[in-house]
């Protein structure tokens, strides 16, 4: 594992180590001190072509909790807004000796480009491409179902909204088929991407008959930004039928959990009692956000370069 | 992961020998845990902190006997010192043991630090540093089923369970029941094919991630 580019990429056994090397950092939050050495002397470029609150500081606070140096660069404010390419972009980086760079780019299939083009030698983690993918978005779902559930084989997980549009979606489907789970996906027709039905789950339109078979329910963000065309009627008839308010939740089984991956619209996709109530994981799924991407640093860059491997290859070392 | 006997290779190799079996390790143990209670005048001020993956059977088992002798229990974890190693970035990316530090913390306490094999001392360093995280005991005493010799660094144990002399091109293993379904400290030359400078001696030693 040299790049995190999709989920779909990883296989069980990789998650699984990511998912327990989350665990042992998670600890780390109960220390006095906060830091650890393992990443000393390597430098993280965050490359955020695109605005974003949670992640960028996520994986800031992960690296620098890895002992690693930071440098932010958001393309507002950078010669990116003078007409650079990614290319140059990249070069540049590569010029500063960037062991990871962290990409967030509107468009599906940058990180991938900076990965396989040759520009540069760095470790890149794609922290969410265009409508296409956002793996550690689902690595930290993934976590935080597990540490619920347990182990996710045979769970009964719910992704609601805007699938379209949704990267966020995309690389839960195939991380939680990856770990066993059986995924529903639901959402208006007109916001289900085209080619569904080689995803590894099944699909719905109607909210109320698969919620009480639910272990955990994750509401996605209805994307104005993204939205150029009518998906659907209006915002109210949207929330009448696909939105989570607490009437709709009481059809949840006992145990069975809220998630959203922020930034979440409140009295749209998910009321505010349901966002606030006790089976809302949605703070708990911030904190967990930092411990998979210490992680996924970790996995990544803590080794040496040369010699960087599978996970596999590293447990029969 | 698990050190499981190295397959010999037919040539030259000599058998693996069995220097202490399941008595000598249970003697050894209970020893060291009369030691400790001895050295620290009483099980008070004690927490065991064994280092994965064997240290942490051993504290386990000492702490069984220090409870036997004193009457009470004394606080046991386990350290995982991977992120600390000096050998970080020189291999490929390991995987994190569990750090299971006892609810009661270690500020003002002796920590008493177990592995099961002192070699280079490279992994006491590193538990030393990952303690300083931690917080600050009054103390850091060492305790080590086998001491084989060949450091590099200046650290030595306070509790042996046996000193064995052996020459660079031997391999230590101990087994334990918990995770080898015996108990053995057992010899061998390492295999030609694997051995490599002395970073590499320092994983040989315990298996993957000591």
């Amino acid at each position: 594992m040299r790049h995190l580019l999709s989920a779909g990429d990883l296989t069980r056994d990789d998650a699984t180590l990511i998912l327990d090397t989350a665990e042992e950092m998670r600890s780390l939050a109960d220390r006095p001190i906060k830091k650890l050495p393992a990443l000393r002397g390597r430098t993280v470029v965050n490359l955020f072509f695109e605005d974003s609150t949670r992640t960028r500081i996520s994986f800031e606070a992960a690296a620098k909790r890895l002992s690693a140096d930071v440098i932010n660069f958001s393309a507002k404010g950078s010669s990116v807004s003078k007409g650079e390419s990614l290319k140059d972009t990249a070069l540049t980086l590569q010029a500063m000796g960037a062991d990871g760079v962290v990409c967030r780019h509107g468009s599906s299939g940058a990180p991938h480009l900076l990965a396989t083009s040759g520009w540069m030698t760095g470790s890149v983690v794609n922290a969410g491409d265009g409508t296409h993918e956002h793996p550690t978005q689902a690595l930290l779902d993934a976590f935080t179902m597990r540490r619920h559930l347990g182990s996710l084989e045979g769970r009964r997980i719910t992704i609601v909204g805007d699938v379209l549009h949704s990267r966020v979606a995309r690389s839960n489907v195939l991380l939680l088929s990856t770990l066993g789970a059986d995924v529903t996906v639901v959402a208006p027709p007109t916001l289900l991407p085209v080619g569904m039905s080689s995803w590894p789950c099944t699909t719905s339109y109607d909210l109320d008959s698969v919620l009480p078979k639910s272990d955990a329910v994750m509401m996605l963000r209805v994307q104005r930004e993204r939205m150029n065309d009518a998906f659907f009627p209006s915002a109210r008839e949207y929330s009448r039928r696909y939105g989570l308010d607490v009437h709709r939740m009481a059809q949840l089984p006992d145990e069975a959990i809220v998630l959203h991956p922020g930034p979440m619209n409140r009295g749209m996709e998910i009321s505010a009692q349901v966002a606030d109530s006790t089976r809302s994981v949605i703070v708990e799924q911030v904190t967990n956000g930092v411990a998979i991407r210490m992680a996924v640093l970790y996995l990544l860059l803590s080794g040496s370069p040369e010699t960087s491997t599978t996970s596999t290859e590293e447990q029969t070392a | 992961m698990s050190p499981a006997p190295m397959p010999q290779s037919p040539d030259t190799q000599a058998a693996p020998r069995t220097v202490l079996d399941a008595s000598d390790i249970s003697r050894a143990l209970t020893r060291i845990a009369h030691e400790i209670l001895e050295r620290n005048k009483g099980a008070d001020p004690v927490v065991l902190l064994g280092i994965p993956t064997r240290g942490v059977g051993l504290a386990a088992r000492i702490s069984e006997r220090i409870t036997a002798v004193e009457g009470r229990s004394v606080p046991t974890g386990s350290l995982d010192v991977t992120m600390y190693r000096d050998d970080i970035g020189l291999k490929p990316a390991r995987a994190l043991e569990h750090t299971d530090i006892p609810p009661g913390g270690i500020d003002g306490k002796v920590v008493v630090l177990v592995d099961d094999v002192l070699f280079s001392g490279r992994t006491i360093r590193a538990a030393l540093d990952a303690i300083g995280d931690i917080g600050r005991p009054k103390a850091v005493q060492l305790a080590v089923l086998v001491d084989r010799g060949h450091r590099e660094l200046p650290i030595r144990a306070d509790y042996v369970g046996k000193n064995l002399p052996t020459s660079l091109i031997e391999r230590v293993t101990v087994h334990l029941t918990e995770y080898d379904g015996d108990d053995a400290v057992v010899i061998a030359d390492k295999p030609a094919d694997k051995s490599g400078d002395k970073p590499v001696d320092e994983t040989a030693r315990t298996g993957a991630s000591a």
